[in-house]
């Protein structure tokens, strides 16, 4: 009685043959050393350039075959992700703050992370920009215009995305930066700048989405490096990039988590993967790919010309990352102010 | 139950007295299959318009490019792996809830369905908590260079959690509307547990079983959230076919993510199918096998007309 319909038996005795070969032809080859690279949204084309020179250059240094992976996401959950355990030798993320959180709860990174490598360990920096609709219709020039009545304004979400955070703070130091300027009229500013913003993505890609896909705002607060691409990516003939008069210097830092690194024995390989971006080819594809690099003359001269002048404060005006944190983007604070207003 | 409820309805289509009047079908007609076409084929058009519009060389390079193969192997594995282990549970836990009488019968069921209503990235973070590096278990699997989460036993337990109900829901019923007379009876005639359960319950149930497989496959193939957070996303390792459609939308490659997307839509077109194919022939093998009482031992299922 039992299955006796030989249909029935055909069907099911060749569904599980077909799922049986492709289980099993799917085994993973193994390889020398494997790195993985956790990283932040905006990286993506730069790091899938960088990874193949880099392992060329590692086999030619120590003959070593040499697989690089890369994982991306938000700044601050891809740091999340490495405290639960993912296993990264190397992380490159949007701010020194997510890293200082993977040294401080995991204990994966020696607390003075940032000094073991040259420039707060950011081998190429960034700015923050608008991204406007072409011919700029509502004539944003500067942080100004952003706060006027009608101008709908694009940024992530500050508790979220590390992007926003640097975004939140250009804003923050233009308006202390006037003349007059306290802490008071700042928060009062980015108050204003805030009522403004129409749509509050938990990421950077999601807001250049949102602008660039989805036609909605006016003024789009960015990333240089990201403004680049998504121009040039998605048409020079419908955006423009917009450089405010003063703005941030974005370090995103990189590091070798050691901890990781060296239970895996991958020391040496994250050592090198790190050093090297600070190398003449390190920073050609970081100026490439729309990052400034941390030495322009080691890059191609074409690349750099496209990064026009901008006065710049670094997070040193809010007195490091941590205070910048605590006081800005904790519970409870300023941020939350403003935006449970 | 399709041939059952057509039949019914066109006795009641030529009734008079329950007849609606032509506009009221038509508008309502009209309205549903509008409906279907905008919010339902629309969209399923437009990805494979989206997937095709740079052409078949795009398309194909896309799903065969080395990211997008692994992505499609890891889907397919953990189908293979999540599907046939869902297929136990569920018919153990569904032969024990119909056919059974027992203490805690009641919180079982409700166990079953907690899948359905627990959302999937609670799902994830919830292996976070037990598995993670700082979870439960995590200083452990640590210490014995054991992988769950961020890797493929990770995305294997949220998958077989998110599908745990489809087997189980769709058998439950189908066994208590059969009751338990053939194995009543098949105890009577000195059969075991066992085989009471291999020679009468299951194929009495194959139909239905069947279509539960296809639906927790889609399920396990499809699943985005639960998988989301305990995956890592690393390209070309913990990358599902979902996941894969996210990062290639993200990274601005619009025809390669809709060429993955549209391999999923395919999936679940034929799935469509063959789960209308297998209704068809579980009703029929069910009118075979309950609805005429003379029929009652020729088991192999037979097409009504």
């Amino acid at each position: 009685m039992l299955f006796k319909t030989r249909r029935f038996k055909q069907l099911v005795l060749s569904s599980l043959l077909t799922l049986a070969a492709v289980g099993t032809s799917s085994g993973m080859q193994a390889q020398d050393k494997t790195l993985l690279n956790v990283s932040y949204d905006p990286t993506r084309e730069l790091y899938q350039e960088f990874n193949p020179e880099f392992a060329r250059f590692w086999q030619e240094k120590t003959g070593e075959e040499i697989e690089i992976s890369q994982s991306h996401g938000g700044s601050g959950s891809q740091a999340r992700s490495v405290i639960d355990g993912l296993e990264a030798d190397i992380v490159t993320l949007g701010l020194a703050y997510d890293i200082d959180a993977i040294a401080e709860l995991s204990g994966k990174l020696p607390p003075d992370w940032q000094a073991k490598l040259p420039d707060n360990s950011s081998p190429y920096t960034s700015t923050i920009v608008f991204l406007v609709r072409k011919g700029n219709p509502k004539g944003i020039q500067d942080w100004d215009d952003l706060v006027q009545p009608g101008v709908g304004v694009i940024t992530p979400n500050p508790k979220t995305s590390g992007g926003a955070r640097w975004n939140y703070l250009a804003a923050w130091g233009y308006a202390l930066q006037q003349p007059g300027g306290t802490p008071e009229s700042a928060q009062e500013f980015v108050s204003a700048l805030y009522k403004n913003v129409v749509v509050l993505d938990s990421g950077a890609r999601g807001s250049t989405t949102t602008f660039v896909q989805r036609g909605v705002g006016d003024v789009f607060i960015s990333w240089e490096n990201e403004a680049f691409l998504a121009v040039n990516e998605l048409g020079p003939e419908n955006f423009e990039i917009i450089v405010p008069s003063v703005s941030i210097l974005a370090e995103p830092p990189v590091a070798v988590v050691t901890g990781i690194a060296e239970r895996r024995g991958t020391l040496d390989a994250a050592t090198a993967y790190v050093e090297y971006l600070y190398s003449e080819v390190g920073q050609r594809i970081a100026a490439r790919n729309y990052y400034r690099p941390r030495h322009p003359e080691l890059a191609a001269p074409e690349d750099v010309a496209r990064f026009p002048q901008v006065n710049t404060f670094s997070i040193d005006l809010f007195g490091g990352w941590q205070k910048a944190q605590a006081d800005h983007f904790s519970d409870g604070g300023i941020f939350d102010q403003i935006y449970g207003l | 139950m399709i041939s059952r409820t057509s039949h019914r309805s066109t006795r009641f289509e030529r009734n008079l007295a329950t007849r609606e009047a032509p506009w009221v079908k038509w508008t309502l007609l009209t309205l549903s299959l509008s409906f279907f076409a905008l919010f339902l084929i629309l969209p399923l058009v437009s990805v494979f318009f989206e997937a095709l519009r740079k052409g078949w060389e795009v398309y194909l390079l896309s799903i065969t490019e080395e990211t997008a193969l692994a992505a499609i192997k890891l889907t397919v594995l953990i189908a293979f792996i999540s599907v046939p282990l869902n297929l136990v549970f569920g018919v153990a836990a569904a032969w024990l809830i119909a056919k059974h009488d027992f203490r805690g019968k009641q919180l079982l069921t409700t166990f079953i369905d907690l899948p359905f209503s627990v959302s999937p990235v609670i799902v994830g973070l919830m292996y976070m908590l037990v598995f993670g590096a700082n979870g439960w278990f995590g200083a452990w699997l640590v210490e014995h260079d054991l992988k769950v989460i961020f890797a493929v036993p990770g995305i294997v337990l949220a998958t077989i959690f998110v599908t745990f109900p489809f087997v189980a829901r769709e058998l439950i019923p189908l066994m208590q509307a059969q009751g338990r007379d053939e194995e009543e009876a098949a105890v009577v005639l000195g059969a075991n547990g066992w085989q009471t359960f291999w020679y009468v319950t299951l194929p009495n149930v194959k139909w239905g079983l069947l279509y539960g497989v296809i639906l927790s496959n889609a399920r396990a193939m499809g699943e985005f959230g639960a998988v989301s957070v305990v995956s890592g996303k690393i390209r070309g390792q913990t990358n599902t076919m979902p996941l894969h459609v996210e990062i290639l939308y993200n990274e601005y490659n619009f025809a390669a993510a809709f060429a993955v997307a549209s391999l999923l839509a395919l999936l679940a077109l034929v799935t469509l199918v063959i789960k209308t194919w297998v209704e068809h022939r579980a009703s029929s093998h069910f009118n075979a096998t309950h609805m005429v009482p003379a029929d009652v031992n020729t088991l192999s299922p037979r097409v009504m007309p």
